[in-house]
């Protein structure tokens, strides 16, 4: 099923992305829990290709947050292949950003020094400051420009999602993991910041896998959507988004968008039913 | 004419329906006027029953002869007089058993808070330890360390130590799932995620420690020198009680409530300083 992703026609894709190269593979992934007797990933296959971005959709305790977790390089596969860049993940790496649900900008430091954490956790206070220029900018694609020395709690929460955005790009990972970034927000702002992170990655030509549970999120920003169903989680199909770029909100009325919204929704429902 | 223009101008057919919410005058009445009032009622039922004669003066001081003895008090303070090395021997006792009270009980929260070991072996015998009643401890101290300063701040410090600890360890519990796979996935070393993460996160829990801590410590430093003599403002006040002089006591010990409340206050501005993302009272905590 992977050959799917890797065989979007090039109309579809940046110029840059006709000779895609796969930057994260994994092959043949299986996770079992095994005191709790749990099969919580069966034979997942999946190829991440430079600059798409890839969804995986699917109702709470499918498996999704396992798959993340073991692409995140917080949790090993029970078996298979997990490889970023041709190196295997071992652990957590510098080159994979991460962002969740929850902004988690910690309180005492200013935006600033939240961006550029994660350099002084592995570089040093030094390389830190010696970030301070990569994160202004960073801020100001992000339109956060002139909250370098604000903290957290005067944000509000799409701000403080911006910021996250800026963290996890400040180390210039090669793939960007989401993992239901803006599902704490009213819907009319995560419309927005959808958006807003379609822009981000392009501009980037940023590889990029969120998880989440709402469909129209998923059609509206993946190259990609890939159904799981629960106990084993595994991917029972792949949904290929062939809206063109860049996306519109307006897209969201269209009968195209409407199909592959109710393809994956059936999809979802047969799970529910196995 | 706009939709505000409408509003304005109320008509006949559109009645204005403005109307007052009905809140009750007690609730109106600002602060420190409701703070006067219940001082003065206070007093004035405390006159009353000494007026009625009821109570033996010995029992119950009139309100002005404790106001007499708490002028004599602050007079012999403020003039150097025999009162003030007491109040220095106290001052002393209840600064080092404060100090020595905060780093023993955020060594053995940060133990307790961060280590499985210190968890799982250390924790159980700090709350056995902790249901005992600590001023029974107060003659063991005086028998090993004397009736000078140090068995006042023994006890003080045994006191005042565990609400110390199990703010420091709560505090290091506070930092949510999201907060620690976050510095998971920056590679962080268990020492990072301490000093940059959990540390932090737990201020407010450690500092609601240091205000129980910081009574406790008052308690102990007084009943220890009650106990164990010593020259302290204890003592000072059980010679007062012994000579059945009820005025001087009251006022020797609002004179220690206001020491209380200065270290009281001086942990909660503390607090504000350096714990300034977190909206907290004086009194209330998160």
């Amino acid at each position: 099923m992977e050959h799917a992703a890797v065989s979007l026609s090039p109309q579809q894709k940046e110029p840059a992305a006709q000779d895609a190269r796969p930057v994260y593979v994994l092959r043949g992934v299986n996770k079992f829990y095994a005191k709790r007797g749990i099969h919580a990933l069966d034979d997942v296959n999946l190829t991440l290709v430079e600059g798409s971005f890839s969804s995986v959709i699917g109702s709470s305790g499918c498996g999704k947050s396992t798959l993340l977790k073991i692409m995140a390089g917080l949790t090993p596969p029970s078996s298979g292949s997990v490889m970023l860049e041709g190196k295997p993940v071992l652990g957590p790496r510098e080159d994979i950003g991460m962002m969740f649900q929850q902004a988690t900008l910690f309180p005492w430091r200013t935006v600033l020094e939240n961006i550029v954490l994660p350099i002084e956790i592995r570089d040093g206070k030094k390389a830190a400051r010696d970030a301070h220029d990569r994160a202004r900018d960073l801020l100001a694609m992000t339109g956060l420009s002139g909250f370098e020395h604000v903290f957290p709690n005067e944000l509000s929460g799409g701000m403080a999602q911006r910021a996250a955005i800026c963290r996890m790009l400040v180390s210039q990972p090669s793939v960007l993991l989401l993992d239901e970034p803006f599902s704490a927000l009213d819907e009319l702002t995560r419309d927005f910041m959808n958006m807003e992170l379609q822009r981000i990655c392009r501009e980037r030509n940023a590889t990029a896998f969120l998880v989440t549970h709402s469909i129209q999120e998923a059609v509206i920003l993946s190259d990609v959507v890939y159904v799981m169903s629960p106990r084993p989680g595994r991917f029972v199909e792949e949904v290929v988004i062939d809206l063109p770029r860049p996306r519109t909100l307006e897209m969201m009325t269209t009968p195209e968008f409407g199909a592959l919204v109710d393809r994956i929704r059936s999809q979802l429902d047969e799970g529910a039913l196995a | 004419m706009t939709l505000m223009d409408q509003g304005n101008a109320a008509t006949g057919s559109f009645p204005s329906t403005v109307w007052v919410e009905n809140v009750s005058w007690v609730d109106r009445v600002p602060r420190w006027v409701a703070m006067v009032a219940i001082f003065a009622i206070f007093i004035a039922i405390w006159q009353l029953t000494h007026m009625t004669g009821l109570v033996s003066p010995i029992l119950l001081p009139s309100p002005g002869s404790t106001a007499n003895q708490i002028y004599f008090v602050g007079h012999n303070l403020l003039t150097g007089g025999y009162m003030l090395t007491p109040l220095w021997v106290t001052l002393k006792t209840v600064g080092y058993a404060f100090l020595l009270a905060t780093a023993i009980g955020f060594s053995l929260g940060v133990l307790v808070g961060e280590t499985a070991f210190g968890e799982r072996a250390v924790m159980p015998y700090l709350v056995a330890i902790d249901t005992m009643p600590k001023v029974a401890f107060a003659p063991l101290f005086i028998a090993w360390l004397g009736f000078g300063i140090e068995s006042k701040v023994a006890l003080a410090t045994f006191i005042a130590t565990f609400p110390i600890i199990v703010g420091t360890a709560a505090g290091l519990h506070a930092a949510d799932e999201n907060a620690r796979m976050l510095f998971k996935t920056m590679g962080a070393s268990r020492f990072q995620t301490l000093i940059k993460m959990k540390l932090p996160t737990g201020m407010p829990h450690f500092f609601t420690g240091l205000k129980i801590g910081s009574v406790g410590v008052m308690a102990g430093a007084i009943t220890g020198e009650f106990l164990g003599g010593g020259k302290g403002f204890g003592d000072l006040i059980r010679v007062a009680s012994t000579n059945l002089d009820t005025a001087r006591v009251f006022a020797l010990i609002i004179y220690l409530s206001i020491i209380g409340l200065a270290i009281f206050m001086a942990v909660v501005w503390t607090q504000r300083r350096f714990v300034f993302w977190h909206k907290s009272t004086a009194l209330t905590e998160s």
